[in-house]
């Protein structure tokens, strides 16, 4: 079933279209990547669905029910642009930010605690956030984001800043709260990411949907029938129904012709040497989003 | 509701917590009593007596006429006079003045020499010129028909009272009246012009001072980005309405402090240092020198004259000023803070070029300032009414018509236009906001800002 339903979105800035008609729906407890370039319109729908503007056209459903204020409680949103303020204590912030999205007091502070401790962090409560450096904020930053339990968390470029080392705890922590039942829609132009955590994508270019689906089933959509194989011995002598892409010793990618099958060629190939590994070649992520924007 | 309270009480504690609020909270009264000692001791010392050697070439001048403050004359001959010209400092003499011959008892004016090391103040030189006409004067009477009394006889004061005080306090006190209605009716315009002023000037700085400070923390907002954290989980209005409140109430707070601060402080001091230090009244308030002189005559006057200027002072509609002054201050810190606040959001990643934003909120607070020192000197003017009835200056212009009594129904009026320019100016502004907070890079075009206005949602 849908958590999130994005029906016929529209919004204009001036002479600007920022999101045309943009459709799409988030299963509950599903992975979601928001794609796009620099400029396709991901944080304006983002700014829609989080009810900090409003859309022109269109409508946006979370649990069915048409965003209002009230997506404040249920949603958690981390802004690619993030910031806090510099003065306060790390625990009177997370504090703050944990009653703003309306958590009583002593349920916050009991959150706080609990991801001081998962965090081992418990010592910089009662630092200034200047005092920490970029990857400590941005911990804290998770910690504001997710404290209050939401059921759908949004997180736009979330690894932007961070070293390896804290990419992979929140990595961790994100495939931690999905499996927790917690739905999560995460927007990046960063594609090898999204190939490696999320099931479905939505491609968003110059404010309009150009692709959707499930990872897998778009990338086989957009296979190109190529394969690679690796041999030890001789070069083989190359069947003419397939075009060579690359070549080297013990090394051959091919493109098979219209009509012929991937086993007719192989079935070819191991007769006359000793094949080692063979499989087909599926385009990344990135090669169909980089295709499909040029295309659009 | 509850949102809008949480934001309310960071803004206040972030800042009345602050190690600099508190510092500038102390300081601020501690440097006002320290003007007052010093202003205080100065009038003390202003007084510095000189021993003035005089040659009077044509005996005009006789001593017990002109030894009337603490200077000292001594006359002497032209003899001892040109020995004097260069030994005068070493025989205890601090100024030396030849008095040239009269040539008639019908010439009107001379040039009067005189020697000194130290150069002389305005003051000392005024005294001695004063003197010395009064001598000539005294000399030129006893040589002629002319009594002095016929002189004096001469000589008319008049003085415009309102003939309703009059009225009203012969009425209540009976024969003598006529006296105490005419000095206090004088006594209480002076004492509602230095209040205007006060008042007008204190309304002028919380505007820049508090209404900048608002336009800081949503700059810095911006800035380092909370904004979108913050926005997430508030409406944009509701952080606008919470920042203005919180740093109205640092500012409410602070003025608090003072008001209870500054007396005590300028009291103990005037106490223990025996000085009057009622100058620095005058000292911080640089509008009008007339002015100043007013009320200054009135705080070096006699004790019986600072009793009549408390009774005065007592005697002022209170429970109107204050209410009204209450109702403006809050009034016209929203509007120019919601303003102040619409140019934060606008300003790009730069801190520093908001001076060119800036310019239409300055406008009129300088053009309301310009016009305050107006109304003061004429509190009923069209000027002044029509300053008091425009949101954008009344904020300035009417607490400063408050100690004179202006009609209730413009008052009233008054605060109408007021609370409707505020309503206005924070939906215009907090549009702005809204979409300013988060157009980052380059600050805005007056152009851009205008179609941010018609930005639904």
């Amino acid at each position: 079933m849908s958590i999130l339903q994005i029906q016929d979105v529209v919004k204009k800035y001036h002479n600007h279209l920022a999101n045309d008609r943009i459709n799409f729906e988030v299963k509950e407890g599903s992975l979601f990547g928001l794609l796009g370039p620099n400029g396709a319109g991901k944080t304006t729908l983002i700014r829609i669905i989080t009810h900090i503007t409003l859309a022109d056209e269109g409508q946006v459903l979370l649990d069915g029910k048409r965003v209002g204020e009230w997506v404040t409680r249920e949603i958690g949103y981390m802004p690619e642009e993030r910031g806090l303020y510099k003065k306060m204590k790390v625990a009177d912030h997370l504090l703050y930010l944990a009653q703003l999205r309306g958590l009583p007091k002593n349920e916050a502070i009991k959150e706080i605690k609990h991801w001081f401790d998962k965090f081992e962090i418990g010592s910089w409560e009662k630092k200034a956030i200047e005092e920490l450096s970029k990857g400590m904020q941005q911990k804290i930053q998770f910690i504001a984001t997710v404290m209050h339990k939401p059921k759908l968390l949004i997180l736009d470029e979330p690894f932007s800043g961070l070293d390896p080392v804290n990419s992979k705890l929140i990595e961790e922590e994100i495939i931690n709260l999905k499996n927790q039942g917690t739905t999560i829609l995460f927007s990046t132009h960063r594609m090898e990411q999204v190939e490696e955590i999320c099931e479905e994508i939505v491609l968003i270019n110059n404010g309009k949907n150009v692709l959707q689906g499930n990872v897998t089933d778009i990338k086989k959509q957009n296979k190109q029938n190529t394969f690679e194989i690796k041999y030890e011995g001789d070069a083989p002598v190359l069947p003419t129904n397939i075009e060579v892409l690359q070549e080297e010793r013990g090394l051959i990618r091919y493109k098979l012709h219209d009509n012929t099958l991937p086993n007719d060629v192989l079935k070819d190939l191991i007769q006359k040497t000793q094949i080692s590994s063979y499989r087909e070649i599926l385009p990344t992520l990135s090669e169909i989003f980089i295709k499909t924007v040029q295309k659009d | 509701m509850n949102k809008i309270w949480l934001i309310i009480k960071r803004e206040y504690t972030s800042r009345v917590l602050k190690k600099s609020f508190l510092l500038i909270t102390i300081l601020t009264p501690l440097s006002i009593v320290l003007i007052g000692v010093v202003a205080g001791l100065m009038t003390a010392s202003s007084g510095k007596s000189f021993n003035i050697a005089m040659f009077d070439e044509s005996k005009t001048i006789q001593l017990d006429k002109i030894e009337k403050n603490e200077d000292k004359y001594t006359l002497v001959d032209s003899k001892k006079f040109e020995s004097l010209k260069k030994t005068y400092s070493t025989e205890g003499f601090d100024v030396l003045v030849k008095v040239p011959k009269l040539d008639s008892l019908t010439q009107t004016s001379m040039n009067v020499q005189y020697f000194s090391k130290e150069k002389l103040s305005i003051k000392n030189i005024n005294n001695i010129e004063e003197n010395i006409d009064e001598a000539v004067e005294e000399y030129k009477l006893s040589n002629s028909s002319i009594k002095k009394e016929d002189v004096d006889n001469l000589k008319m004061s008049v003085s415009l009272e309102n003939a309703l005080n009059t009225e009203e306090s012969s009425a209540n006190s009976g024969e003598n009246s006529d006296v105490v209605g005419d000095k206090s009716s004088k006594l209480s315009s002076i004492i509602a012009t230095g209040i205007s002023g006060i008042m007008g000037f204190l309304m002028y700085m919380v505007i820049f001072i508090f209404g900048g400070m608002v336009m800081r923390s949503v700059m810095e907002e911006k800035i380092n980005r909370v904004v979108e954290v913050m926005v997430s989980t508030v409406k944009p209005f509701d952080l606008l309405l919470g920042k203005i409140i919180g740093v109205g109430l640092v500012g409410l707070t602070q003025l608090l402090i003072w008001m209870i601060l500054i007396p005590i402080g300028l009291m103990i001091t005037a106490a223990v240092l025996g000085i009057d230090t009622s100058s620095t009244a005058t000292s911080t308030n640089m509008l009008d020198p007339e002015m100043m002189k007013a009320i200054e005559e009135g705080a070096k006057a006699e004790p019986n004259k600072i009793a009549e200027f408390l009774t005065e002072f007592r005697a002022l509609n209170w429970w109107l000023i204050l209410p009204v002054f209450i109702i403006f201050f809050f009034g016209g810190y929203f509007l120019y803070s919601a303003l102040f606040a619409a140019v934060g959001a606008s300003i790009g990643d730069d801190l520093t070029e908001g001076q060119q934003l800036m310019m239409p909120i300055i406008a009129p607070v300088i053009i309301a300032f310009i016009m305050l020192q107006q109304v003061i000197v004429d509190p009923n003017s069209n000027l002044a009414i029509f300053g008091s009835m425009f949101p954008l200056f009344s904020p300035i212009i009417m607490p400063a018509r408050l100690a004179f009594d202006p009609p209730l129904w413009q008052v009233g009026l008054s605060i109408v236009f007021l609370i409707a320019g505020v309503v206005a100016v924070t939906m215009f502004a907090a549009r702005i906001y809204r979409v300013g907070i988060f157009m980052y890079g380059k600050k805005a075009s007056f152009k851009d800002i205008g179609k941010w206005l018609f930005i639904k949602g």
